[in-house]
């Protein structure tokens, strides 16, 4: 199965990066789920986490308020002003 | 002891306790470059995910938003003057204030008016001496920049530049600060930063790759609203830390020449003290022998 590279970043570092084989977010309209391949997106997140399958099958979680989230040539990048693992 | 020894000996020892002070000051900025360059690094990430993200909605859609259309007439502009808390940093602070007042000049010149907005107490003390009116000022915490301030340095200026002019707002943003390029060289820069000018980041689409068409949510008009006050904290941000690692060098470096010219005086003192001893005892001995020479020839 395809991967998507995943990089999660806060105004002061790099929170988390790596692969993965889906990544589940909150925008402002609902949640969304990408796989590899997914049409390039901008969404603008709503409060809530962000849910990330690793590709060995890892769950990770990350809250990123008042963030956005783009996706082309599957690379995903989650930005927040305050990111963190949880 | 004579009394041209005297002053000498004086002053090697205010030349040692001034070296000790620069010398402790060069160690400290010297140990916190790496941590100010670190941040710089860190907070690079960031930094490119939005200007990528603001350049891709601004670049490759057709929408036009208050942030990104420049006005027909440019009544007022902002200039954010990045300074530093504390001085003793070479021409740190004067080269900034030196580069803003070009700028100034040269706005005044195209016939706008133009409102200040300082960060750091150098810049403040400049504009107090000088019975300039600054529209805000912020002080307290350059050397370590807090992600906080420039949130609210951010929202400031969006703030004024959403507003008409006709009511006190701005039509243009300019920033004004030192950029690190080296541990031996910082630039004072100076950055349009609304309406939108986006430079860097923005690479042009190779021949055979075609640029993401983006599909927003919820739609372009409100990524974009979200999107720019975000970018513009994070250019704000981002002078910040390089204001505070090129503060941090150029102190390191000013300190360096202060100790190595207190070195200096210290070695000549001494070698003037060592003169002034010398042609003591030189006169000592001539008196001595002078005055047997006048007993023995009763």
């Amino acid at each position: 199965m395809a991967e998507i590279k995943v990089s999660i970043v806060s105004a002061e570092r790099e929170v988390w990066s790596g692969n993965a084989k889906q990544i589940i977010a909150r925008t402002m309209v609902g949640e969304i789920g990408i796989l590899a391949g997914h049409e390039p997106i901008l969404a603008i997140l709503a409060q809530g986490e962000v849910r990330i399958t690793g590709v060995d099958g890892q769950l990770v979680t990350a809250s990123a308020d008042d963030g956005f989230l783009s996706f082309d040539h599957d690379i995903v990048t989650v930005v927040a002003r305050n990111a963190e693992l949880t | 002891m004579g009394a041209q020894l005297r002053v000498y000996r004086q002053k090697i020892k205010s030349a040692q306790t001034t070296k000790k002070i620069t010398r402790a000051m060069e160690l400290i900025s010297a140990s916190r470059i790496q941590k100010a360059q670190q941040r710089v690094a860190a907070s690079g990430p960031y930094s490119r995910a939005v200007t990528r993200a603001v350049s891709a909605v601004a670049t490759f859609s057709n929408v036009d938003h208050i942030l990104t259309t420049e006005p027909e007439k440019i009544e007022r502009a902002a200039i954010v003057i990045f300074s530093s808390d504390r001085g003793l940093a070479g021409a740190f602070n004067t080269n900034v204030l030196r580069e803003s007042g070009e700028l100034a000049a040269r706005l005044r010149h195209e016939g706008k008016e133009i409102v200040y907005y300082l960060v750091g107490r150098k810049a403040a003390a400049y504009f107090a001496f000088r019975r300039r009116d600054a529209e805000r000022i912020w002080t307290g915490g350059t050397d370590a920049p807090e992600f906080d301030t420039a949130k609210e340095i951010g929202d400031t200026l969006v703030e004024k530049f959403v507003q008409p002019a006709s009511e006190g707002g701005v039509d243009e943003i300019h920033i004004v600060y030192n950029r690190f390029v080296s541990m031996l060289v910082q630039v004072p820069e100076v950055v349009r930063l609304l309406p939108l000018e986006i430079v860097e980041g923005v690479e042009a689409p190779a021949e055979n790759e075609v640029m993401p068409l983006y599909e927003f949510e919820p739609d372009v008009g409100d990524v974009l609203d979200a999107l720019l006050p975000v970018y513009i904290e994070s250019r704000i941000f981002n002078a910040m830390l390089q204001s505070a690692a090129a503060k941090h060098a150029a102190t390191q470096k000013a300190m360096k020449s202060a100790s190595d010219n207190a070195d200096k005086l210290i070695k000549d003192y001494t070698r003037l003290a060592n003169n002034a001893r010398q042609s003591e005892i030189t006169q000592q001995i001539s008196e001595i022998v002078g005055g047997a020479d006048a007993l023995s020839s009763k």
